[in-house]
């Protein structure tokens, strides 16, 4: 009961917030932080509880937005359809992906994740319908009431994303499945002759992640009010998708969240005070820190910290 | 599309050059990731970085391919200390060791693209040579001579490469230890200075392959990612572990992509090595001649 | 003698141009208590594998309870019956004594598509009342990797267990234990057995294999040299050749 709470109390708080405050850069950046948050759940789905590294999520993100984009060029579909479209074309992603790479070792794997980030931005970067390489323009529709801002909305809406993510993420977890694939992760062979159908178990979670990372790239068309593949398929989004869980802790739910919001406010203040590029040799450094001397993440930490203290 | 067998031919011809190019710049992570089974996704940013000390010792008037092979011993000592750290860091303390030591490598490879964009800025840097801007006349095709030049360096590199770990004794060994770690330790032999030693080489032949690299076309810092494709595509192909199957696979990536290119386009080129990579997976994962 | 559960038929591997197994056949009654011995390198973790399905015979059959198996994955195995511990033990490190347990115990015995709240109830007390059984009943809380050796045996039998085999595969649980612990993990094995359990059990440890098996095969160089009562085998002079070398 006691994530409920904390889960209602902040979707209640974006919505105040989406109320109150009139400064309408708070929530630019925290669409972005929420997006990062709805990133790096998805993430870790994948990469922290069954252990497969997944460096295409700029392929999944990317495929939910051109099919948000797409969508609602072709039938003027309202968000929430767009939404829904996009988690199930990049679950559809995820799911034939898994199926093709996930009976082979962790690498070949994370390699493959690179291959489906070249070769979707490639296709999309040859379809006219799509706007090609140039990319498209969209016309946003009026924001549905009762919000007067169309950021403002967006913004409550990836609240509520990022909620969803975080307690499929956290139901998982928490439930039988989640021990199967943290099975799989300690012992493949070990949970295969313990009745764990490792394959069907690794690529459930890859639909899983695929769909949430589309989702959370579904509203970035109207966000942006434009989409071409260059930006859309970033590399940022697979380092911040992967850093978010790595620093903040991939054994629980709430660890990619820690991450991804203290990298995106990094990532803000670095960009802003020196350079984009900065920020992210601030991030490689972080991730390669973390991942060698505090391969918990931040969570972990914490963890140390409060059991050293209570003695 | 046009079809023209001189069209082809010609995508031929240059698909070998450029193949056996590509065998050589993916040989160091054949070593690295086909034997010694390190999940190595920086190889191609320390291949980058070897184009770029080739670039400044350029500037020192270095011929390229000089450059490269002054580089050789230091990137050595450079690879002998990544895996050392790589060991002492993951592959020792074991189970969760393949997701950190994959994201290791990952924050590796973004530390030096991000080095070198600070370094030396996003634009695009050459070499100049006395091959380099010059043609030879094959026939009735027009072959870029620096494309000859990396292809002879390139065959050089395999065949010693190759001779050396058939031939010697600590090559011989690295050999030993891709297939039986253990029984090599009943030996005697120190399995991780071996696999150091073996990192080193592999690394050291990076770095003349970063020379070939920007011998061959200019180099910028986002350079690595196309050729983690392309190199880890070729290893894949030939097998892990397999020497000669990196040139055959090296020439199967040179030939297609050429042939792409030409009948294609530029915008669909990035994709082959990528799509082949995918078709290997998916169907023959152990490659032509994997162990 | 009771019907032949498992009936293992010229069964053969290979791995590159190395035969490990060659054409390999055993039949197993229901309730035996069956031993497998053989010089290290003999074949007999690999012909375990292939039962279990973590390897896949090139060539044989496999029948279990009238059932090909040679074609099934190692989880579908499991699910009909096999269940094997191994060799070094493999505890899913980052999860609890009991959770360990749980996994055989949702997955096979209690799977269904949907695995609710009372399920994992019951599994928990399913699951502590196997290790009261095996006696790592206190451990139950404790982080799996934290495990003494001969606890860890017990953990990887106390797993296989769980998942309610009619076959129990069990490699080797026993290679450097103490005698008091052999005999500890002996008397588990028997009991398994008197609960109507098949044994299969591969051992070095010889007073173990000879008190408890009712046959024994000998296996070396993937072939079976040998096949008969413990005290035959202990008698065959090609088992001793086999052992001590020719």
């Amino acid at each position: 009961m006691k994530f409920w709470a904390s889960a209602g109390l902040v979707f209640s708080l974006a919505v105040i917030a989406a109320a109150i405050v009139k400064n309408e850069y708070y929530f630019f950046a925290g669409y972005t932080v929420l997006m990062f948050v709805v990133l790096a759940t998805a993430w870790n789905i994948l990469g922290g509880y069954v252990g497969y590294v997944n460096f295409g999520t700029p392929a999944f993100f990317g495929l939910g937005a051109y099919t948000a984009a797409v969508l609602f060029k072709a039938t003027a579909a309202p968000l929430a359809l767009q939404i829904l479209a996009a988690a199930a074309m990049s679950g559809l992603l995820g799911f034939a992906a898994g199926l093709l790479t996930l009976r082979l070792r962790g690498i070949f794997f994370a390699i493959a994740t690179i291959a489906l980030v070249v070769i979707i931005e490639t296709l999309i970067n040859n379809w006219r319908y799509a706007g090609g390489a140039t990319g498209l323009q969209l016309l946003r529709p009026p924001p549905t009431a009762p919000f007067e801002s169309y950021v403002k909305m967006l913004f409550v809406l990836m609240a509520a994303l990022a909620v969803a993510a975080v307690a499929i993420a956290r139901y998982i977890e928490r439930s039988w499945i989640g021990r199967g694939l943290r099975a799989i992760r300690d012992s493949e062979e070990a949970a295969e002759c313990s009745g764990v159908p490792t394959l069907r178990l690794k690529v459930f979670a890859c639909t899983v992640s695929g769909a949430l990372m589309g989702a959370g790239g579904a509203t970035m068309p109207m966000y942006l009010s434009f989409i071409e593949p260059a930006s859309t398929f970033n590399l940022n989004y697979a380092i911040g998708a992967l850093a978010s869980p790595m620093i903040g802790g991939t054994a629980g739910y709430l660890g990619p969240v820690i991450g991804a919001i203290l990298l995106s406010t990094v990532q803000q203040v670095v960009t802003v005070t020196i350079s984009s590029e900065m920020n992210v040799m601030v991030v490689g450094v972080l991730l390669v820190v973390f991942v060698v001397a505090a391969p918990e993440g931040i969570l972990g930490l914490i963890r140390k910290w409060t059991r050293s203290s209570s003695r | 599309m046009v079809f023209s067998f001189d069209l082809l031919l010609e995508a031929v011809v240059f698909g070998i050059l450029l193949g056996c190019f590509y065998a050589a710049v993916s040989i160091g992570l054949s070593v690295s990731f086909g034997l010694l089974d390190v999940p190595h996704i920086a190889h191609p940013a320390i291949m980058v970085f070897g184009s770029y000390c080739t670039f400044v010792l350029g500037r020192y008037g270095f011929d390229p391919i000089v450059a490269g092979v002054v580089l050789m011993p230091a990137f050595f000592v450079l690879g002998m200390g990544v895996y050392r750290f790589y060991y002492e860091a993951f592959e020792r303390r074991g189970s969760d060791a393949g997701v950190r030591g994959i994201a290791f490598f990952f924050g590796l490879a973004l530390i030096i693209e991000v080095g070198l964009i600070l370094a030396f800025g996003v634009d695009q840097r050459s070499v100049e040579a006395a091959y380099i801007g010059k043609s030879l006349s094959i026939g009735e095709m027009r072959v870029p001579l620096r494309f000859l030049v990396a292809f002879g360096v390139a065959l050089v590199l395999m065949t010693a490469l190759t001779l050396y770990l058939s031939k010697t004794f600590t090559g011989r060994a690295i050999k030993a230890v891709a297939q039986d770690e253990a029984a090599l330790r009943l030996m005697g032999a120190n399995p991780v200075r071996i696999k150091q030693w073996a990192f080193g080489i592999a690394t050291a032949v990076a770095a003349l392959a970063g020379a070939l690299l920007i011998i061959v076309g200019p180099v910028e810092p986002g350079l690595d990612r196309v050729y983690i494709g392309r190199t880890f595509s070729v290893v894949v192909l030939a097998g892990l572990g397999s020497m000669t199957g990196t040139l055959a696979a090296g020439l199967i990536l040179g030939i297609s992509e050429s042939i792409v290119l030409m009948h294609f386009g530029a915008s669909w080129a990035p994709a082959v090595s990528f799509g082949l990579l995918l078709i290997v997976l998916g169907i023959r994962p152990q490659g032509l001649f994997g162990r | 003698m009771d019907k032949i559960l498992l009936e293992i038929k010229g069964v053969s591997k290979n791995f590159g141009g190395f035969t490990a197994l060659d054409g390999v056949s055993i039949a197993i009654a229901g309730g035996e208590r069956f031993g497998l011995i053989g010089p290290n390198g003999s074949g007999k973790t690999t012909l375990i594998n292939c039962v279990a399905g973590s390897l896949r015979n090139d060539a044989g059959s496999i029948v279990f309870d009238g059932e090909e198996m040679s074609r099934l994955p190692a989880y579908q195995r499991t699910r009909r019956g096999i269940a094997r511990s191994f060799q070094i033990p493999r505890p899913f490190a980052s999860m609890s004594v009991l959770e360990n347990l749980m996994v055989p115990l949702e997955y096979v015995a209690h799977r269904g598509l949907v695995v609710t709240g009372k399920t994992e109830a019951q599994a928990q007390d399913e699951a502590m009342a196997i290790l009261r059984d095996i006696g790592l009943a206190g451990k139950a809380a404790a982080p799996s990797n934290r495990l003494s050796q001969v606890e860890l045996r017990k953990l990887e039998l106390a797993r296989a267990m769980a998942a309610r085999p009619r076959l129990l595969i069990s490699d080797e649980a026993m290679a450097g234990l103490s005698s008091n612990e052999v005999s500890e993990v002996l008397e588990i094995l028997f009991k398994l057995n008197a609960a109507g359990i098949t044994i299969i059990m591969i051992e070095h440890i010889m007073q173990a294999v000879m008190k408890f098996s009712r046959r024994v095969v000998c296996l070396d160089a993937g072939q079976i040299i040998c096949e008969g009562t413990p005290a035959e085998i202990v008698a065959n002079v090609g088992v001793q050749m086999a052992y001590l070398g020719a």
